[in-house]
């Protein structure tokens, strides 16, 4: 149909197609495209922005792996914090989200209430507050005295052992999101499913398994993906919140990832440092998508 | 028989209820609690601190912490914060809806090619473009300028023009067919035809966009050093330094004054943002 093989109106076409997708072209080809070729030559070079970079051929990777023991601190916090804190936030997502699919009345108001941490929990401002919530004398050991009288305190922030455990916390409660979507997502679970395995004589739990979980499987796949994905990239709680302290047990990857590159200057090590974070992320976004094909439940899929 | 039952239906929906707001309280105590940090004094902030009534209540705190530091009145970071939002969110929301128009409306050689590349981008986490970008900012003399925080915006952002496009393969072609009839080219079809459609998307587009720029704290930290250029977040960082000397009341009025911005938004705009993240996942 479309200009039968009419040369002006294909090329009018070709010239309105490129100048509609214009902005994005050139923002891909300078803000994109470019920047993946340097980092990826600074990857293998020492560079601090000064003088010109100085090639060291694998030399930032050896570093890396072999010599820095900061570097797998980072690691090591990265990883705690991504298999402790994305997990917790989705089981608590996907529970509120089955409570908040019962029959409940101001569903809207605690809807807002469960979702406003989220809403405001990427600011500074929370982390700052959460600093305090948590400090020697904060809301927290202020409550712990006067209810059971507990009066050797700690911070909470600054203790080795409390300080990811309390940065774990403040990503769990900013469930929101996740929540919002297993919300949509129950909605389309059929009624009728629910009520045939009544019929058939279904505990809660057994209706929860074979029926709710199963078809919530599409949506626990993308929760689990972005979950992983934004949780590598964890920054703003280490940097203001704990300050990647103490003892860098809060040293996550993109915070040192940070400081070598913007405060000493070392933006070879740090372009190389970012390819590998780039292929961890692919390589579990890869995991979990390969594995996805035995747990995740397609409706459409068969017959 | 009957009415013991309904009783112990009711007790138990009674529990489920009170359960549901003991909880929904818990999780917002930790806001409240810097609201009300914000009224108190700063002497009493830290002394029997989870108490969220203040003794005594005072605005004191907004007007000293509305001074700012280092000479430098809050109104300066709210004004940076709002020139870097509003221009960004104008920026991304202009642009990417001419892209998505171009991908999902004209056949042109290649689309399929630039459109894989668009959906590549969306995974490409950007601390790998981070430091590239800072020093080509560098080279450009763009340091310490809004330009690295705006610029970009004006180039169309990924996500959103994928969000626009699935929006747009719901509105019948024959729309656009009739005003190709009616003698409209494409550019006329899409401002006068389409563009007023994409009313919905490009709402969501904006609250997102307004969100994650209001609340970026890294490209600020990342460029403006100049303390007159921060933006709120950035001044609410450099506000609470470990190393200053801080008035916490001030720092607590200041962050909540931080967030309105957000609520009002989150209030005005709530269908979109529910129905934004439970069907695209976008993140808040």
């Amino acid at each position: 149909m479309r200009g039968v093989g009419n040369k002006s109106i294909w090329s009018s076409d070709n010239t309105a197609g490129y100048l509609f997708i214009f902005p994005w072209l050139f923002g891909f080809l300078v803000f994109s495209i470019i920047p993946i070729g340097a980092s990826l030559f600074l990857a293998f070079t020492r560079y601090d922005i000064l003088s010109p970079p100085e090639w060291v051929g694998m030399d930032n990777f050896k570093a890396m792996f072999t010599e820095d023991s900061r570097y797998w601190l980072s690691v090591k916090a990265t990883l705690l914090f991504v298999f402790i804190a994305i997990p917790l936030r989705l089981v608590f997502a996907l529970i509120v989200a089955m409570v908040l699919n019962q029959k409940l009345r101001f569903l809207g108001f605690f809807r807002s209430a469960y979702y406003l941490p989220t809403l405001i929990g990427g600011s500074v401002a929370v982390a700052v507050m959460w600093r305090h919530l948590f400090g020697l004398n904060g809301a927290l050991n202020s409550f712990l005295e006067s209810a059971f009288g507990i009066t050797d305190k700690i911070s909470w922030i600054t203790h080795p052992s409390t300080a990811l455990p309390s940065l774990i916390l403040l990503s769990v409660w900013q469930f929101g999101s996740a929540m919002l979507i297993f919300l949509a997502g129950l909605k389309q679970v059929p009624k009728e499913l629910y009520e045939a395995s009544e019929v058939d004589g279904a505990g809660s739990f057994q209706r929860f398994k074979s029926i709710t979980l199963p078809l919530l499987t599409p949506v626990l796949l993308f929760n689990l993906i972005m979950g992983i994905i934004n949780g590598f990239k964890v920054f703003t709680e280490g940097m203001i919140v704990t300050g990647g302290g103490p003892f860098d047990k809060t040293l996550f990857y993109v915070l040192y990832l940070y400081e070598k590159s913007f405060r000493y200057y070392e933006m070879g090590y740090g372009s190389a440092m970012a390819w590998i974070l780039l292929m961890v992320i692919a390589a579990f976004t890869a995991i979990v998508f390969t594995t996805s094909r035995h747990w995740v439940h397609y409706e459409s899929k068969g017959d | 028989m009957g009415t013991s039952v309904r009783t112990i239906r009711l007790f138990r929906r009674g529990i489920f209820h009170l359960a549901v707001t003991v909880f929904a309280l818990v999780m917002l105590y930790p806001m409240l609690w810097m609201l009300s940090s914000s009224l108190k004094d700063t002497t009493e902030i830290f002394v029997n601190s989870h108490q969220l009534i203040p003794s005594e209540w005072s605005f004191d705190n907004y007007v000293t912490g509305f001074k700012g530091f280092a000479g430098i009145s809050f109104s300066v970071f709210f004004k940076n914060s709002f020139i870097i939002t509003i221009l960004s969110v104008l920026g991304t929301v202009i642009s990417s809806a001419l892209v998505a128009y171009g991908f999902a409306r004209i056949r042109f050689k290649f689309a399929p090619f630039w459109f894989a590349c668009m959906m590549l981008t969306m995974m490409l986490p950007a601390e790998v473009l981070m430091i590239p970008q800072y020093i080509l900012f560098h080279k450009i003399g763009w340091i310490n300028t809004f330009l690295p925080l705006i610029v970009p915006s004006f180039f169309g952002g990924a996500f959103f023009i994928f969000l626009i496009i699935q929006f747009m393969r719901g509105i019948p072609k024959e729309l656009d067919e009739a005003a190709v009839i009616d003698g409209c080219g494409k550019y006329r079809t899409f401002a006068m035809v389409i563009l007023p459609l994409l009313t919905p998307p490009l709402i969501t587009t904006a609250i997102f966009k307004f969100y994650w720029t209001w609340d970026d704290f890294f490209s600020p930290l990342l460029y403006l050093n100049s303390p007159k250029l921060a933006t709120v977040s950035l001044a609410i960082k450099n506000f609470s330094d470990p190393t200053m000397k801080t008035d916490w009341g001030a720092m607590f009025a200041m962050s909540v004054l931080s967030i309105i911005p957000i609520v009002v938004v989150f209030f005005l705009f709530q269908r979109y943002i529910v129905d934004g993240i439970s069907t695209t996942g976008l993140k808040g």
